[in-house]
């Protein structure tokens, strides 16, 4: 029993980094300035596409690469935040639900366009390095993700609560109009929040493609997976994220164990919805006002 | 035929209402005053159903009503309405009133002709095709007071309908609550303007960091230094002279 | 009361005269791209109920279009039920899904973007389950057998289907039209613009949510019945999958939501669009789906109102602006 078990926790954790690393950028972008972002799975396929051509055309080993998609990304989300979402939305909510909706349709559509639905894949020497874990074999790729999931999570709880732009972002999730009047430049700090976020994605399809794939619908899978994450997390909390990407993780792995593999993910639904009627404020959060 | 006993109410650490009781009988005009923060809206939350109390009993017409859903509170003909006003942005103010005369009119053409006559009542005929966005702070609030009066309530609950109000448009709405009540409405009110509170209320209670510490006619209150220095701050009791002189 | 005005009888006009005349004069060409936006309007006009006159925005409409089409096929081939039988059934199964899930969203409060992502939720929960059952078909789908027939509810003719389709589309645009000249219309527009204010206003918001979502849901199932009985089969992507969500919303949202005509009018432009799009650059899968994105996010930044609030705004219109609150 336990030599199954374990290592399926094991492997779930892993994949749960995973999780937890697409999920940091959204939990910048939901959690703290409840941006919902639709497009951010697609957002994650770009990103992956982009490390792909750049070790499949120039040879740019992933890790490398991270030092030029991740500033590429953070500028296309700044960007995106600033001259395409908030203008098409005209700052309405739910405008920015269907805005980046429509996004989305158009970033998977445009890649299957130029890119067709084959699935791509790297191979990298050392992909199938294994390390061993107690009882089991764990591919390095994801020993490092695993850890980089950590190292980003503690990056952004410093920027959010060492910098001026973490203050500035927390100023603006509670109050809009109170941070205008202070001298904070609104629309720059939503921007730069999602640039950042944007900026996460990318690192995780740097650290993700060594051991995946991708093709244009690959970001979908994730989309649902990282908003669970999200509010399991409680909503803005990048440790909870953290944790709960990891939980998840470790849900599916055993769902997919226990209930035979394709219900596997149909247990981080469930949760999900668990989760949003019963605990809207995550496992860890405060209590929701 | 209101009668709010003991009631309290926590948020977090803050105790926004405590141990607070009052009476309204019917077809009178009482008044609840207090400080900003005081608790006032909070209890009217309570009393219309918004917020359920820590502990306490409401009773309306006899009947034990804590607990009980919003919409069935306003079902059984008691009605509120809220100090940061909520129109319904996107319809106009026929619209607007319609929705409250619905309950008590099936028909939606049935329920458009109470609302112009509510809106007549309320002084708002001429601007019925206008949308409610388009109201000032004055026609938003008068928005208010005849949406509740369309659900044809015995006890309406007004937050602060003179707030920000010029004096003419005050004059203007005490005229229109003391019709209101003369046709057989019960009324309890929050207000900061006391000239209203004196002229239109024959009883007041006062609410102060969540407590009511005072109860009896304006005239009482105002001639109790210690209600007034202690809880509508210094200064207060010449004000409230020169005012009520004035009234 | 409401007048309609020269823009708008242009555009329903030019509707209605397009509709009927392929009634009458049926071309294959047109009769299957037709069938099709048809299908989808019935799961718009269901969307719109909810959506454009109660503001809660779902995103996973899938889930109930895909029962009306799972219920009714595994009821024809897996017990021989009559596919009559079988699309009641279904209507019903839809109704039932859609009450289950707004009972449970709205009971806990859920609003805005948390709505949409439950709805969502739910929708991939359901496409999972009917992938992953041998009943269900599995990977592979439900393949309903051909056999024509007025008993089968399947017909030879696609002019047929089309009327059938049709007739289905003005049924459900009539009971839009009763949703907005009632009580209950009223109570889901004052819940969109203001849940508070109308809880205050005794309305039992919770109760008018569900009962939406409700007719929302046998409409929607409606469509999945549709679906089925034109093409004969259904799999979990296609039943449950975000495609159909997605196509859901797009029409209301594009051709004025919270309108009788909006969720018509916006599906057929759309597809027609997509349409034009296929046989301009050939060979090119999903460029249609680009379009609506381009046509969604220009809508929403131009059109608030969508293509019926544009239709409004043209030509002379007859005074009195009163009445009906679809006049937003
Ligand atoms: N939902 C809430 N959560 C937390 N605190 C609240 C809430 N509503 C009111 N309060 C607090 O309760 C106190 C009383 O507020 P309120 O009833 O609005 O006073 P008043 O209407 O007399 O000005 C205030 O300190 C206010 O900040
Ligand atoms: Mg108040």
């Amino acid at each position: 029993m336990w030599s199954l078990v374990l290592p399926a926790i094991l492997g779930g954790l892993t994949t749960g980094a995973i999780y937890a690393l697409v999920a940091l950028g959204l939990t910048l972008i939901y959690g703290v300035l409840h941006i919902i972002n639709f497009a951010h799975g697609s957002l994650l396929m770009l990103a992956l596409y982009g490390v792909y051509f750049l070790y499949a055309i120039l040879g740019i080993d992933p890790y490398l690469a991270l030092l030029i998609v991740v500033p590429v990304f953070f500028v296309l989300g700044y960007v995106l935040q600033r001259g395409v979402i908030s203008v098409f939305s005209l700052g309405k909510e739910q405008n920015v639900l269907l805005v980046t909706l429509a996004l989305a349709i158009i970033i998977d559509n445009l890649a299957l366009y130029f890119w067709t639905s084959d699935t791509r894949t790297i191979s990298l020497p050392y992909a199938y390095t294994m390390v061993e874990i107690g009882p089991a074999f764990i591919p390095l790729p994801r020993v490092i993700a695993f850890v980089a999931a950590l190292v980003a999570a503690v990056i952004l709880w410093l920027i959010m609560s060492r910098t001026r732009l973490g203050k500035a972002i927390r100023a603006v999730a509670i109050e809009k109009r109170g941070a205008e009047l202070v001298g904070i430049d609104v629309d720059h700090t939503y921007a730069m929040c999602f640039g950042i976020g944007t900026a996460c994605v990318a690192a995780a399809a740097c650290l993700l493609l060594p051991t995946f794939y991708v093709t244009p619908q690959v970001g979908y899978a994730f989309v649902l997976v990282a908003f669970t994450t999200v509010v399991l997390g409680g909503m803005g909390s990048f440790m909870g994220a953290l944790v709960s990407g990891l939980l998840l993780g470790v849900i599916e792995a055993l769902c997919g164990l226990f209930l035979g593999e394709s219900l596997g993910q149909i247990g981080i639904f469930l949760a999900f919805i668990l989760i949003l009627l019963f605990r809207p404020s995550g496992l860890f959060g405060r209590r929701a006002a | 035929m209101l009668s709010v006993s003991n009631v309290t109410k926590r948020f977090g650490g803050l105790v926004a209402v405590s141990d607070a009781s009052l009476k309204v009988d019917q077809g009178r005009i009482v008044a609840l005053i207090g400080p900003n923060g005081a608790g006032k809206t909070t209890l009217f939350a309570i009393i219309g159903g918004f917020v359920t109390p820590d502990s306490g009993r409401i009773q309306f017409e006899g009947r034990d009503i804590t607990g009980m859903p919003p919409h069935a509170i306003c079902r059984l003909g008691l009605t509120r309405t809220f100090q940061i006003v909520q129109p319904f942005a996107g319809l106009t103010v026929r619209e607007n009133i319609a929705i409250g005369a619905h309950l008590r009119h099936r028909g939606r053409a049935e329920a458009l002709e109470r609302a112009a006559i509510v809106g007549e009542q309320v002084g708002m005929g001429p601007l019925l095709d206008q949308p409610a966005q388009s109201l000032t702070v004055a026609g938003r609030k008068r928005l208010e007071l005849a949406r509740a009066l369309a659900t044809e309530a015995k006890l309406l609950l007004l937050d602060e309908v003179m707030a920000g109000l010029i004096p003419s448009e005050i004059t203007e709405i005490v005229a229109t609550i003391r019709k209101i009540r003369d046709s057989g409405v019960t009324i309890l009110l929050i207000e900061h303007v006391m000239q209203a509170v004196m002229s239109l209320s024959e009883e007041a209670y006062v609410l102060n960091q969540g407590r009511m510490i005072a109860h009896g006619t304006p005239a009482q209150l105002v001639a109790d230094p210690t209600v007034i220095e202690a809880y509508l701050g210094h200064g207060a009791a010449e004000r409230l002279k020169q005012e009520s002189d004035n009234a | 009361m409401k007048t309609t005005s020269f823009g708008e009888w242009v555009l329903y006009g030019g509707i209605c005269a397009y509709l009927l005349t392929l009634l009458v004069m049926p071309s294959q060409l047109w009769l299957g791209f037709t069938i099709n936006a048809l299908i989808v309007a019935i799961l718009s006009v269901a969307w719109n109920l909810l959506g454009g006159f109660g503001g809660q925005m779902s995103f996973g409409h899938a889930a109930l279009f895909g029962t009306g089409a799972y219920v009714t096929a595994m009821l024809q081939v897996r017990w021989g039920i009559n596919p009559w039988l079988a699309a009641v059934a279904a209507i019903v199964a839809a109704t039932a899904v859609a009450g289950f899930i707004a009972a449970l969203s709205f009971r806990y409060g859920l609003r805005g973007s948390y709505f949409a992502l439950v709805t969502l939720a739910f929708a991939e929960v359901l496409r999972i389950l009917a992938s992953s059952f041998e009943i269900s078909g599995g990977g592979q789908g439900i393949l309903v057998p051909y056999k024509a027939g007025l008993a089968n509810f399947q017909f030879a003719d696609r002019s047929t289907t089309y009327a059938l389709v049709l007739f289905l589309v003005v049924v459900a645009m009539l009971i839009t039209l009763a949703v907005q000249r009632s009580r209950f219309g009223a109570y889901l527009i004052a819940i969109r613009e203001n849940e508070e204010a109308a809880k205050a206003l005794g309305i039992d918001t919770f109760r008018t949510k569900v009962l939406a979502m409700m007719l929302s849901g046998a409409i929607g199932g409606a469509a999945g019945v549709a679906y089925l009985q034109t093409y004969l089969f259904i799999d979990a992507p296609i039943a449950f999958g975000s495609t159909m969500s997605i196509e859901a919303l797009l029409g209301p949202i594009i051709g004025g939501a919270g309108t009788v005509w909006g969720p018509l009018v916006g599906t057929l432009i759309i597809h027609g669009l997509g349409e034009t799009a296929k046989h301009l650059v050939s060979g090119a899968p999903g460029l249609n789906l680009v379009l609506y994105g381009v046509v969604l996010m220009v809508i929403l930044r131009y059109l608030p109102d969508g293509i019926v609030g544009l239709a409004r705004r043209i030509g002379p219109r007859r005074a009195a602006p009163t009445a009906m609150p679809e006049d937003r």
